[in-house]
């Protein structure tokens, strides 16, 4: 406890601040993302029969796979940072790799999934989909924004893991400064924490 | 230093969250497939939040937090509850 003090003496780097600033940054992202939460439910509660009769085009098995695939990198990436701390730099790297791997196998999935549905000429302000129900229409037109933006987010998540990744093996993340590390993790985590309410709700509609 | 930096969390712990997260998603896909209609959705929450609530309390670490960022947290989920909460009173009595 008192090397991370005295680090932080050193360094000027600041341990609480650093997570302060990430939760805030995760508080801006918790409503960014509750905003399209609540156009859902309002929609929802306007269109039951559009998006129960939309639900049932969602393929359950891809979107419970990548379930899995998403809480089990987070469980990888929680482990990494045990690992670091530690003081084990290998175990701690082929955990972040392994995170990477399964976040790009994410959007594989994602990719598949996507382009089926607009093989099928599902997708916003499609000529298929404007023939149909609104209800309908604005379940989809959520799903690809939802789903979309929460994309983006772990193509983002891959850049910052690799980034770290690469200050771990450089030795800039070790058992003494690590809240980089941390902080990375704290914004998978919630990436995470978004999939698994957009999974019900996509994927669960009866 | 305050708890949070000082705690470590053992393998052993993620591994049983990581266990209790798989469990509780095979629950929701059982659920929700078994058309119970009106109540699947809230079941689905209730079980999303649990999820949530495993992944915040020991992947984010927020068990070992102090009262400032834990407040923030509670600020913020406040503010969302809020907004939905008017913008449903507004939807249902317009």
């Amino acid at each position: 406890m008192e090397t991370i003090d005295a680090k932080a003496e050193d360094t000027r780097s600041d341990y609480k601040g650093a997570k302060l600033g990430m939760w805030f940054f995760l508080m801006t992202e918790l409503l960014f993302f509750g905003a399209m939460f609540m156009l859902y439910s309002v929609n929802r509660y306007k269109y039951p029969n559009g998006f129960h009769i939309a639900a049932l085009g969602e393929n359950l098995l891809i979107g419970s796979v990548n379930t899995i695939i998403l809480i089990t990198s987070s469980f990888t990436m929680a482990l990494s940072i045990t690992a670091i701390r530690k003081g084990n730099k290998i175990l701690s790297s082929w955990l972040q790799l392994a995170t990477i791997v399964m976040a790009c196998l994410f959007l594989i999935n994602k990719y598949f999934e996507w382009s089926a549905k607009i093989r099928l000429g599902i997708y916003p302000n499609s000529p298929a989909l404007l023939q149909k129900e609104k209800g309908e229409a604005l379940f989809y037109s959520l799903y690809y924004v939802m789903t979309g933006i929460h994309g983006f987010h772990v193509l983002v998540g891959i850049g910052v893991i690799s980034t770290m990744l690469f200050f771990t093996l450089k030795g800039k993340i070790n058992s003494e400064s690590f809240v980089k590390l941390e902080n990375t993790g704290l914004y998978w985590h919630f990436v995470d924490i978004v999939w698994i309410y957009l999974f019900p709700l996509f994927y669960l509609v009866t | 230093m305050d708890n949070a930096s000082a705690h470590i969390t053992d393998y052993k712990t993620y591994a049983f969250i990581w266990a209790g997260l798989l469990v509780l998603t095979a629950i929701t896909v059982t659920v929700g497939t078994m058309h119970l209609s009106r109540y699947s959705v809230l079941i689905c929450l209730a079980i999303a939040s649990c999820k949530a609530m495993l992944v915040l309390t020991y992947f984010m670490h927020l068990r070992y937090e102090g009262a400032l960022i834990k407040g923030v947290i509670f600020m913020a989920i406040i503010t969302l509850t809020v907004i939905i909460g008017l913008t449903f009173v507004d939807v249902w009595y317009r």
